[in-house]
């Protein structure tokens, strides 16, 4: 009879595996199969992207000149940054600086805010333009055939997005809020590493949808 | 052969009566009481998505109305299709076999996420409420693939089906997760890749399916969703957009969900055959890589769905040949199990001839799927009865006998009791002649011309349509008599004793039925997972206290 179960210390939370290696192991190959779902989730939007492109390349290459490309690459740099704090966040932790840990998620869930207000703020202007999705649109300025899929996508894509990034920032709240509980150590802390797998996903897929929908 | 040597026992404390009450299996984490959890489900769902099915061919039996008007027919073919495919083919053996058996077989004590697992058979039951309430709201009328622009400008109430499909899909997908995980993580020291039962390989297949393909599907019935709410015109070609993008995305999903439903079912089958026919799988490899080859070009076929949609004449030739891959690997596995049983001492109990007639139906409707593969001939055969045969033949026929067979096999397991034996081979092979009293009809109906999704027909149609609706009768009248022996014999069946089959099995090596929590430590199996070679070690294992 191998060793195993009874040799390695067994933890409350590892019940039924080995041990809490195997456990943290375990979160993370869950994490990594979750995120490539996700990718799919939005491999179906930047397929339907792509198709409409081809379809009418004209109203694609104009479309970015109706985007406030400003406030956009701002919220490219909003991101990144909060991307950077949570990495830093993780690398405090696991050096057992447990109070730089939190403070830096806290600040990352504080630009998820402003990437979220910055983005409120486009739509609220694309809204009093009527650049609306679909059936809604209203835009004169652009208003040849295919202009209004153009922002239908627009919304659409930045609209899942803006999901994801509400449920991340609801996470960071939460685990920074836990860090500065002192749940979190230099010796358990998978949950911020997979909560910062997940908001660097979300930061990945904006660095897609930014050139999209903004530059080219 | 006889069943068990010694006079079978149950033990004295297993996952069924470890805790009592209804709110110990609600808040459960046991791996095998969400396995039960799921199963009663998918039961349930089986049972009204067949009353569906009876009233549907009830409805077939004159040409002109029978029992019911052509809307309530549209709507009722509807909910038996998306009740059917959504609700129990898709999640039946993976959920509920799968959740039972996976960890048993590889020797860990759950799965990897046990709340996770939880979560998914709730997320399962608040999708299904969804999907049926709006089936009580009156009903939707788009058929289980919604098609657009059809199912944006109905008038019925589509969309909280869409949300029920979509909340059912997170469900699959957290469980194909949990499951992937699991095998990853938690194999039992020595249970390597190679030694993993193919039972577990082919959920493993599926695991992946599921959580590439699904969200897709949840992504594009948003799409739906949006469409009807705010009108975005995504696939409106009065606005622009292009209806065939929904069929790509949604055959992108559904055709490898084709794959989820027989994958699983490929895998018991797999199980079966060694176990009755007493032999080492032909070959082990052959049946692990034909099912990931099946997992890897399920996803490159969906255009077949779509040869006669406008697709360029170079798509639809390719999707041709890559459908016809595979049936290659279909083949293959089909070759595996019958040189498996050739020269075996075959036992023939109730799993058994449902293997047979897995087998079989799998044969006649792939070699239907190479024919409607064919574009040329499905220009013909396209929205016929044909297809309505060729699929029926493979998800009916052959999920279904998987499905079937895999509650004969592992009832024993499951709940620590025996069957009528006698009783189980009769229906079984009643069962089987209905179905195939039931469908092939339909292929010469197909084949003859005659449309699906009509409730009415020209006479010269009706022979064929009655002996349809003969067979469905025989058909469910096999269901009630499992249903009938099956619950007789959870209550006062014989106990079955740890394994009354002799199974070389790694599932077999706990007790029936397990005990909470499977093992007292990880379990050393000192054998392969199919190993009839060399019989006669019978190890000890040491059980969760
Ligand atoms: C092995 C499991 C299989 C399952 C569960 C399955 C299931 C299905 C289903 C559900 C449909 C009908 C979809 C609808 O409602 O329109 C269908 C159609 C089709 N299947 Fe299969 N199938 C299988 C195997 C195959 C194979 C091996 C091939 C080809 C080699 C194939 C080729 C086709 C084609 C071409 C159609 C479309 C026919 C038409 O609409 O004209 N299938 N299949
Ligand atoms: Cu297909």
């Amino acid at each position: 009879m191998p060793s195993d179960g009874a040799a390695r210390p067994v933890v409350a939370q590892a019940r039924h595996f080995g041990d809490e290696a195997a456990r943290q192991g375990a979160a993370h190959m869950g994490m990594w199969v979750f995120l490539a779902s996700e990718v799919m989730l939005f491999t179906a939007l930047f397929t339907s992207y792509a198709l409409y492109r081809l379809a009418y390349p004209q109203v694609f290459h104009q479309g970015p000149h109706h985007m406030d490309v400003t406030l956009g690459t701002l919220n490219t740099y909003v991101l990144v940054t909060s991307s950077v704090l949570v990495a830093l966040a993780i690398a405090s932790i696991r050096a057992g600086r447990e109070l730089a840990a939190g403070g830096l998620l806290a600040g990352a869930a504080v630009l998820g805010v402003a990437f979220l207000s910055l983005k409120g703020l486009e739509y609220a202007h694309h809204a009093r333009d009527g650049a609306l999705p679909g059936a809604h649109y209203a835009y004169a300025k652009f208003a040849i055939p295919g202009a209004s899929l153009y922002f239908t996508l627009y919304w659409v894509m930045t609209g899942v997005h803006a999901v994801h990034v509400t449920v991340g920032v609801g996470a960071l709240s939460v685990l920074a809020f836990r860090t500065l509980e002192g749940r979190f150590s230099a010796a358990y802390h998978t949950p911020l590493e997979l909560g910062g797998m997940y908001w660097h996903l979300v930061d990945l897929v904006w660095l897609f949808l930014w050139p999209l929908l903004y530059l080219v | 052969m006889s069943l068990a040597r010694a006079e079978p026992t149950m033990p004295e404390e297993h996952y069924l009566n470890s805790e009592r009450g209804l709110w110990s299996w609600l808040t459960t984490q046991d791996h095998k009481r969400v396995g039960v959890m799921f199963l009663v489900a998918v039961l349930l769902m089986f049972l009204l998505g067949g009353c569906y099915a009876l009233a549907l061919r009830l409805e077939l039996l004159t040409p002109e109305e029978t029992v019911m008007g052509r809307l309530a027919y549209n709507r009722a073919f509807t909910v038996h299709g998306v009740v059917m495919v959504w609700l129990f083919l898709i999640p039946s053996i993976p959920t509920a076999f799968g959740n039972f058996l996976l960890p048993l077989m590889i020797g860990a004590r759950d799965v990897a996420f046990p709340r996770l697992n939880l979560a998914s058979f709730y997320l399962y039951v608040l999708g299904a409420a969804l999907t049926l309430w709006a089936m009580l709201q009156g009903g939707v009328d788009t058929g289980w693939t919604f098609y657009t622009p059809y199912s944006t400008a109905t008038g019925t109430d589509v969309m909280p089906v869409l949300l029920g499909v979509f909340v059912v899909g997170f469900s699959t997908i957290i469980t194909g997760l949990n499951f992937i995980t699991t095998v990853h993580t938690m194999r039992a020291p020595g249970v390597g890749w190679m030694r993993l039962p193919l039972f577990v390989w082919a959920i493993y297949g599926t695991s992946i399916i599921q959580v590439l393909a699904t969200p897709v599907l949840g992504m594009v019935l948003v799409l739906v969703a949006l469409e009807r709410v705010a009108g975005v015109g995504l696939f409106d070609p009065a606005r622009g957009g292009d209806p065939l993008l929904y069929q790509h995305l949604f055959w992108f999903y559904s055709h490898p969900a084709v794959y989820i439903m027989i994958l699983p079912g490929m895998g018991v089958i797999s199980e079966a055959v060694s176990v009755f026919s007493r032999k080492n799988p032909f070959s082990y490899r052959v049946l692990v890589w034909s099912t990931v080859g099946i997992a890897f070009v399920g996803f490159l076929t969906w255009g077949h769905h779509m040869f006669v949609s406008g697709q360029s004449t170079f798509g639809a030739g390719a999707f041709s040949v890559l459908s016809m891959l595979v049936a290659i690997f279909t083949a293959l596995k089909i070759f595996t199990w019958l040189s498996t049983m050739y020269r075996g001492s075959i036992w023939v109990c109730t799993p058994f001839v449902y293997v047979l007639g897995f087998i079989f139906l799998l044969f006649f409707g792939g070699m239907s799927g190479v024919a409607v593969a064919v574009t040329s001939a499905d220009l013909h055969w396209h929205d016929t009865y044909f297809v309505v045969a060729h699929f029926h033949f493979i998800m009916v026929g052959a999920s279904l006998m998987a499905f079937l067979g895999a509650l004969h096999y592992w009832f024993p397991k499951m709940f620590g009791r025996r069957y009528p034996e006698g009783l189980g081979v009769g229906t079984a092979v009643l069962i089987i002649f209905g179905f195939i009293a039931t469908f092939l009809p339909q292929f010469l109906l197909g084949n003859q011309g005659m449309p699906r999704r009509y409730a009415d027909y020209p006479e010269h149609f009706q022979p064929l349509h009655v002996a349809s609706t003969a067979g469905a009768s025989l058909l469910g009248f096999g269901f009630l008599i499992v249903a009938i022996y099956l619950g007789w014999a959870l209550l006062h069946g014989a106990a079955a004793g740890r394994n009354p089959w002799e199974s070389r099995g790694f599932e077999w090596y706990s007790a029936s039925p397990p005990p909470e929590s499977n093992f007292h430590e990880p379990p050393a199996f000192p054998h392969g997972p199919h190993d009839y070679a060399r019989p006669g070690i019978e190890p000890e294992v040491g059980h969760a206290l």
